[in-house]
Order: structure tokens, then sequence, then C-alpha cells
């Protein structure tokens, strides 16, 4: 665990951070309700209340940076620039989404912005990212891998056959483990002898920081900081976000396995009141402001819907179409 | 003499895989080696002994034994712009790896909408014929066949052992190579031809009219022995190397057959749901009409591969199956 004195912020990026987790907000609770109207369909994983560790962690990346996440990768594909308007219309099956709407919620890719996914294998995306890696350190470039997974990809073999290969190799790798505690409804603790991360991630020699990842200043600053020595040193660095999702694990799923008092607990140290209220106690915002982002947020989804409702599905004549690659090398 | 006489001279299987290893290394400098053991030990199989010292540590990569990760990491290298070149060390080991094989390389490209293909090449050593047991011995091409977004490739001679990884680094999609561990030793001529060889047609090794051997791998040479003593007897065999098992080239399988008007097909593989299940289909789906007998199929028998040597030897396609076979579709009726 880190201490640190409170981070300082102006009141243009204090707003920005607030506006981008807003969006992400408003996004998956008009994803929650399409889906309850039948306009999203299969597996639907929201990321209302982890918001603060996207939006931290992709202020302290570089358009050249590769990121792979997993499939609750919103937040991230939003925070990392992928336009609204093609996440929505690929929730709705549409062509006009960022994967011509076959991968859907939890397959978004986008090449524009280095976004290898979305990744319904949980851990699937770690050796992923370590290859990404290890191709910027074969071309001698300066940009980093970054892969976001669940503290349940912890129990999987890759994860720990990716920590030792990223350390071995010196590949420059943040990892990012998003804690929020529950694998689907496994308990951390009821899954793992060894419940420190911070511990686990030493047996790989490997520098590791844990934070509060409901405040997204915390985040911002400790991902800065390892971000840049990942970039510099060419080293591999973990960093553990605790947090929490407020939301069901998906669609399906009547959270037998936690008591609503855990979940209100949480949700009023969530990042989103954590940094409106900071916000307006330190007088960078008024109520005036507030309402202003809320707004912006609320007409940018409702744009994307409206976009995404009109827009065209892909022609089944394509269905066999990027089977393989239409070009060669 | 010809240009393709003057390049030809005779070498192993094993030679012939490095060959096109050194080849593509001196080629691209994107091209970069990964696996088990390939450096310091030079290769279980021998096949990449030398490289290390040719071309350093950071393109000929010995990994750890963690078969998912460093598959995986290769399909991210190739999205990250490298074109690497996997070893596992056999297909049963591959299956550690095959959450990221069929999960991650085969779907990406079309799951991505076309944004992200991955140019990844896997090589791994199949088959059985080395008494080394169920754990080491399989044949699960077919397998891999079954999976839409791969290309699966399984050189038998020697020109396509040294010609068949161009053709796999020079498509964007993830090709798997399969080499029978039998053939490393394998001695043959190594001919211009190779520098032709392509991901998408079988050959015919041997031309015949009265029945088609379709056959892939090592069972190729089953197959070219058991044709010679057909001919001793009047049988004019037509020996099919399909090479690529997917996708795969129906036309020239069905041509064959329609000329010959009967079909066996000779696979390492388990018989049922298997290659040979799949290409039998196809003829009776596309040249039915002109066959003159039910298509034959010489298949491992439906066990896993047993240790001793006589076990091993009656769990596998024999020559003397393959004439059985054939023989059985010419005694029809009499």
């Amino acid at each position: 665990m880190t201490a640190m004195p409170p981070p300082v912020v102006t009141r243009e990026h204090g707003l920005h951070l607030l506006s981008q987790m807003l969006r992400i907000r408003c996004f998956e609770d008009r994803c929650a309700e399409l889906y309850s109207a039948g306009k999203i369909r299969g597996f639907l994983h929201l990321y209302n209340g982890e918001e603060a560790v996207a939006v931290g962690v992709m202020q302290s990346l570089q358009p050249v940076d590769a990121i792979a996440g997993t499939y609750r990768e919103h937040g991230h594909a939003l925070a990392r620039g992928i336009g609204m308007r093609t996440l929505m219309a690929e929730l709705l099956g549409k062509e006009a989404g960022c994967c011509r709407g076959r991968g859907g919620s939890m397959h978004i890719f986008d090449a524009a912005t280095r976004f290898y996914g979305g990744n319904a294998i949980v851990g699937g995306s770690l050796p992923l990212a370590i290859g990404l890696g290890l191709a910027e350190k074969l071309h001698d470039r300066k940009a980093i891998a970054v892969c976001f997974f669940g503290e349940g990809a912890v129990a999987e073999g890759e994860f720990h056959e990716s920590m030792n290969l990223a350390a071995l190799w010196s590949l420059p790798v943040l990892f990012v483990c998003e804690n929020n505690y529950y694998a689907m409804g496994t308990a951390w603790a009821r899954s793992e002898v060894q419940t420190s991360l911070l511990a686990k991630v030493a047996g790989y020699c490997m520098r590791g920081e844990s934070i509060d990842g409901m405040d997204v200043l915390a985040v911002e600053t400790v991902a800065n900081q390892l971000v840049r020595d990942v970039r510099a040193q060419r080293t591999p660095a973990f960093l553990e976000a605790r947090t929490y999702r407020f939301r069901a694990h998906s669609m399906y799923d009547p959270q037998l396995y936690r008591s609503k008092d855990e979940v209100k607990g949480w949700e009023e140290r969530g990042p989103l009141i954590r940094l409106t209220s900071r916000l307006k106690e330190a007088g960078l915002m008024t109520e005036d402001d507030f309402q202003r982002l809320q707004s912006s947020a609320n007409a940018e989804v409702d744009d994307a819907v409206q976009f995404a409702e009109q827009a065209t599905i892909e022609p089944v004549e394509e269905l066999q179409r990027f089977v393989y690659a239409e070009e060669t090398l | 003499m010809s240009a393709a006489e003057a390049i030809t001279r005779r070498t192993t299987y094993r030679d012939a895989v490095r060959d096109g290893l050194r080849q593509a290394l001196l080629r691209d400098p994107r091209v970069f080696l990964m696996g088990e053991d390939i450096g310091r030990y030079g290769g279980c199989f021998a096949v990449t002994k030398g490289l290390l010292e040719e071309f350093g540590e950071a393109r000929i990569r010995d990994t750890p034994l963690s078969e998912s990760a460093f598959v995986g990491a290769g399909i991210g290298a190739a999205l990250g712009g490298l074109r690497p070149i996997v070893e596992i060390m056999t297909v049963n080991f591959s299956l550690l790896a095959l959450d990221q094989i069929l999960n991650t390389a085969a779907t990406l490209c079309h799951m991505s909408g076309g944004q992200f293909p991955v140019p990844l090449v896997i090589r791994m050593a199949t088959g059985a014929g080395r008494q080394v047991a169920a754990q080491h011995s399989h044949s699960l091409e077919g397998w891999y066949s079954h999976i839409p977004g791969l290309r699966i490739a399984a050189p038998a001679t020697i020109d396509d052992a040294a010609g068949m990884l161009a053709a796999a680094l020079a498509c964007r999609d993830p090709v798997i190579i399969f080499e029978h561990m039998n053939l490393y030793n394998s001695q043959g001529e190594l001919t211009a031809a190779a520098a032709s060889a392509d991901l998408e047609h079988a050959a015919i090794r041997r031309p015949g009219r009265d029945v088609s051997l379709i056959t892939y791998g090592a069972s190729l040479f089953k197959c070219l022995t058991a044709a010679d003593q057909l001919a001793m007897h009047g049988i004019e065999a037509e020996v099919i190397d399909l090479r690529v098992l997917r996708p795969l080239d129906a036309k020239t399988v069905i041509e064959s057959v329609q000329r010959t008007r009967r079909a066996v097909i000779v696979d390492e593989g388990w018989r049922s749901v298997g290659i040979a299940a799949e290409i039998s289909a196809r003829v009776m789906e596309q040249a039915f009409y002109d066959l003159d007998a039910p298509v034959q199929r010489v298949c491992s028998v439906e066990v896993p591969v047993p240790y001793a040597k006589h076990m091993e030897e009656a769990a596998l396609p024999q020559v003397a199956q393959i004439v059985a076979a054939v023989a059985s579709m010419f005694n029809h009726g009499q």
C-alpha cells in the first residue's frame, strides 16, 4: 500500500477526469436499460464503480501504447478514445460498430487506438500483452503494453506464466489488476491462499504497487510513476487497484454471494462521489459545473444510441469475411 | 545443366526445415523464433541447431515451459508487427496452448471485423513410431484442421519441409506446420521447387489410373510403398499428398477420384471424426456417382498409442493394410 499526500489537481484536469468517469457511468447505465429492452443481447458486464481505474491509468498512456483488457472493457474503450457511437453500434450488433457487430460487448477491438480487446477468456489477454511488449522491445520502440485484468485471472496459470516471462525478458508491460474482490461470485479470499497480490508479485521480482482504485487521482498518480518507469527502464511493473463493481457480474447474476450492506458501503465511497466532493470542497467545481458535465455525458450517450439504432446491420453475405485476412503481407 | 538441377542437393528433412528457418531469418528482420530448448539445446529434434550462434538470443528465444504464455506472446508479437515462428515441442504439449490457439489466434481477425489478422507461424512435431507412448505420439492434425481461421500444413517432402515456411510467412493468418517426427531423418533431394511451395494445393506424388490413395505427412511414404507393391499386381495407384489440411484442396482429390473411381484415405489420426472422415464425406458429396467401390479408410486404431514396439506398430496404419484395403475394392462382389 502506498501512502502519499493528496494529489494536486487543476480545475481543468479535475473536470476532465470527472467527465470521463461520468461518460462511462452514463454509458453503462444506458447499456443496462438497452439490455432490459432487448436491444443488447449476449453477455453484458458493466463497469460501474470501477471507472477510476481505467480513467486514471489511461491518463498516463500515449497513443503509441498498446492495450489489452477483459470482457468488462467498455470503460477502458471509452477512456482510451474509442468513439461512443462506434462502441454503442457494436453493442447493438451493427455494421458501424468497431468490430462490425461481430464482437459485441466482450470483444471490443480498435486498431486506431491500439486497443487489442476485449477478451472473454479470463487471463487470456495476459500472454497477448507479453507479446505486444516483446514487439516493442525487439523493434526498439518506446511504446509500452498495458494489460488490464481482474483478480480472478490471478488463479489462472497464464497469469503466472506471463508475469514470469515479462520479468525474465525485461518487457515493457504494465500489469493492472482490477481487484474487485469477486471472480463472478467467488470471493477473493475463498480462492487464494495468499491474498496479498504484492506478495505474489514479489515472487516474480517485479515492482508492484497497490492503491485505492476508487480514487482516480491516486490511480493516475501511481500509474504515471509506473508507466514512466516501464517506459524508461523497459521493465515490467504491476499495479493493483482495489475496487468494486456496483452492478451484478453480468445481467444474469442475482448476487447471492454478497450483502446489500457491503455493496452500499462501497457505493458510498465510489469514484464519482469521491472526486465530485473533493473538487467541490477544494473550490474547483460548482454544482453548475457538475450538472453541465452530467448533461453533456447524457447528450453524448443519447447521440450514440440514436446513431446505433439507426445504423445498418452487416449483410449476411459477409458472414465468412475475415475468417482469413484479406491481404497478404 | 538446368537451374533446378544446379541447386538440387541431397539433404535430410531436418536440415531442410532448418534451411527454411534460416532463410526466413535472413530475409526478414521481423522474423524471430521462440520455443522450448530451441537455442542452447539446439532443438528437441535438433532442427534449430546452430541458429542461436548465427542469429543471437534476441531472435532465437529459449522459453520457459509455459506453452500458453509463449504461444500467446507469439500472437501479441504478431499483432505488434513481428513475424514470430513459435516451436511447440510436440503436438501433445500444444494442448496446453490450445486456448490461445483457438480462442485468440483463430478468432481475432474475424471477431475484430478484419482489424487484427494474426500472422503467426507455429511449428510442432507430430506422429508416432518412436516408442514414446501415449503422451508424445498422437496425430491431432484433425483437431486443428477443424478450426476456421487457422491454416494447417503438413509437409511430407524435403521441398515442402524447406519451402512451406516461406508460404506461411507470406500470409497474414495463423499457420500451424506439423512435422512428423519420423521424417526428420529422412533423406531426399532439395530442389528449386521448394521456392514455389504453396499453402493451397495438394500434390499428386504418383499418378495412377486405378485407385486414389489420399494421405499426408509420414503416411505418404507408406502409400508410395503400397503403390509400388500394388503395381506388381497390375493395380496403378495414384498417391495424393494433401500437404495442406485446412483449407483442403478438395478439387485435386475429387478430380483424382473421378479418374480412378476408388478412394482409400490413409491417416495416422484416429479413424472416428478425423481427416479421413472429412475426406470421405467430401468424396460422397462430390463424386458419389463416380465411385466403383465404397471409400475405405486406413487409420490408427482407436487406442492411446502404446509403448511396446509390436503394439505401437499394430496401432498405426501399415503398408500391408493399405494394400489389403485396395485389394478388397477390386475383389468386391467376387
